[in-house]
């Protein structure tokens, strides 16, 4: 294979890489053989820590119940952060500049802000000011600080989506005489929430994995918490771990391998204009620009 | 109004940020390194050592932080009797416990950034130095780096961002860093929106300028293309 940094192998580049290879397979297996030691010496690989995992009770009670919560809040988040992210995204690239600036700073101002300081916030909020009862407090507390930063970051992914979008469909809109609020919603919106749907699928990933810092720190009974009880019970705590890690790759593996699929079928499909706010986007948003200077997008209307 | 905060000196409000910078620095540091050798091996020529590389990625970007580092404390630490250099001194073993977890996550996403910065170099690039007989090596090093480098800045300034912002996740093994902190005064203090202010404020004055001039810098060194 040709890349940018070598050449097909030659006969002597071959024979390096096998050596090469030889070394790093001896390396690995040695790794390998050492964990697998240690967790000998530590009594973890007997059969009546992991036995609990064959049969349905450790499931049943204690890691279905969490992974559904942490679906649930996960689900509940995006659900509510989507129609906020658009609102915050569309306001960002309005004329005015009164809507323009403060969508800005709001947007700007939750995504500099690290996910746990907002759902401990949240949390103390809805203990002293609300009558909401301790058992559905922190799904509150958890589903509110993911809601407040990823409607800041979807509004990014809304904004980039309406930005992908040719200029004719803009100008078309003009030429027929609608109005901004008409070019908005029924022309750049229904495109751009096509184009971004790998985006928005993969934004859920991240969502998942912050719904297990409500686990540990407001006592929210998702995935990790039920972990905690289930190695409790079963004093299995290294196998509980990589079970729950396990499940956590399965289902982040699925959100992205789905939100790759869709981004390639997006990109094939003819019906549509091929714009495409991708997974690698969603990243690249940059993550701290004052707004103020988008203003004149494909948003933009007539005068 | 600020009377509350001289209640706490241990650690102090500018202590607690204190420690989530060097959260931050450490972590920067190491992730850089492991994550630039997980590149190295992601676009080796050598078949194994890509298909580490992208097994380590795949495996780690899916973990949710707050597990790795919660195991960090209860597997490693617990169980297997890591005590990273420090048995006796708790704060500084979780600490370094919090960094080595970090670390292993923080560096897929420096190896991902790496390996797109390399990508962004045309193929032809290469080839042409090939073709006037520039070795290997001078080929990496007067060509392929030089660009890859410039491109590499942006993408890597949103992970440090990121990392930034990651390291509250430390509050989990009891850390006492700036998440901890805000935990623990919110609870017993009354100004509940002065201190999430206040918190919110010191997070911002982290992450924005940091962002604002590695933007700056990676638009000034972007090669143009």
């Amino acid at each position: 294979m040709t890349s940018v940094l070598y050449d097909a192998p030659g006969p002597k580049a071959k024979r390096r890489n096998v050596i090469f290879s030889v070394i790093f397979f001896v390396l690995l297996a040695l790794l390998l053989w050492w964990i697998w030691r240690v967790m000998d010496e530590k009594n973890q690989l007997q059969w009546s820590l992991w036995k609990p995992f064959t049969q349905s009770q450790a499931w049943t009670t204690y890691l279905l119940p969490g992974l559904a919560n942490t679906l649930k809040a996960a689900g509940l988040a995006m659900v509510i952060a989507l129609p906020l992210g658009a609102v915050l995204g569309i306001a960002r690239m309005s004329d005015h500049r009164w809507v323009r600036i403060p969508a800005g700073a709001v947007v700007e101002f939750f995504r500099a802000i690290p996910v746990l300081l907002l759902m401990l916030f949240a949390n103390e909020v809805y203990v002293r000011y609300t009558g909401i009862s301790s058992d559905d407090r922190p799904l509150y507390a958890v589903v509110t600080g993911l809601v407040l930063y990823n409607a800041s970051v979807l509004a990014e992914v809304v904004r980039a989506g309406i930005l992908s979008l040719p200029k004719g469909q803009t100008e078309a809109a003009q030429a027929i005489g609608l109005r901004k609020t008409q070019t908005m919603t029924s022309i750049l919106l229904p495109q751009a929430v096509t184009a971004m749907l790998p985006a928005i699928v993969s934004q859920l990933v991240v969502i998942v994995k912050d719904t297990a810092l409500g686990g540990v720190m407001l006592n929210f009974t998702e995935l990790l918490n039920s972990r905690a009880t289930l190695a409790a019970n079963y004093a299995n705590v290294i196998p509980s771990f990589i079970v729950v890690a396990i499940i956590f790759i399965i289902l982040n593996f699925i959100l992205t391998s789905f939100a790759s699929w869709l981004e390639g079928w997006l990109r094939r499909s003819k019906r549509s204009t091929g714009a495409v706010v991708g997974v690698e986007d969603v990243t690249e948003l940059n993550a701290a620009e004052i707004g103020g200077t988008h203003g004149t997008g494909a948003g933009k209307g007539g005068a | 109004m600020f009377d509350f905060l001289s209640n706490y000196d241990d650690p102090s409000l500018l202590g607690a940020f204190w420690v989530t910078v060097q959260l931050t620095v450490f972590s920067a540091i190491g992730s850089l390194i492991w994550g630039t050798l997980l590149a190295a091996m992601r676009v080796s020529p050598v078949p194994l050592m890509r298909g580490f590389g992208t097994a380590y990625v795949n495996i780690v970007r899916n973990i949710p932080l707050t597990v790795i580092i919660v195991f960090t404390s209860l597997g490693l630490a617990d169980i297997f009797g890591v005590t990273m250099g420090a048995a006796d001194d708790f704060d500084v073993k979780y600490f370094r416990l919090a960094v080595l977890g970090l670390v292993a996550y923080t560096a897929a996403f420096v190896c991902e950034a790496i390996r797109s910065g390399i990508n962004t170099v045309p193929v032809g690039q290469a080839e042409a130095a090939r073709a006037i007989g520039l070795s290997f090596s001078q080929v990496l090093r007067l060509v392929v780096l030089p660009q890859a480098f410039r491109s590499v800045i942006g993408p890597l300034a949103n992970v440090l961002i990121a990392l930034t912002k990651n390291t509250t996740v430390a509050a989990t093994i009891g850390v006492a860093e700036a998440a901890l902190l805000m935990k623990e005064m919110i609870e017993n203090e009354a100004q509940v929106l002065l201190i999430g202010g206040i918190f919110a404020f010191g997070f911002v004055v982290l992450t924005l300028p940091t962002g604002l001039f590695l933007n700056w810098l990676s638009k000034r060194l972007a090669v143009k293309r």
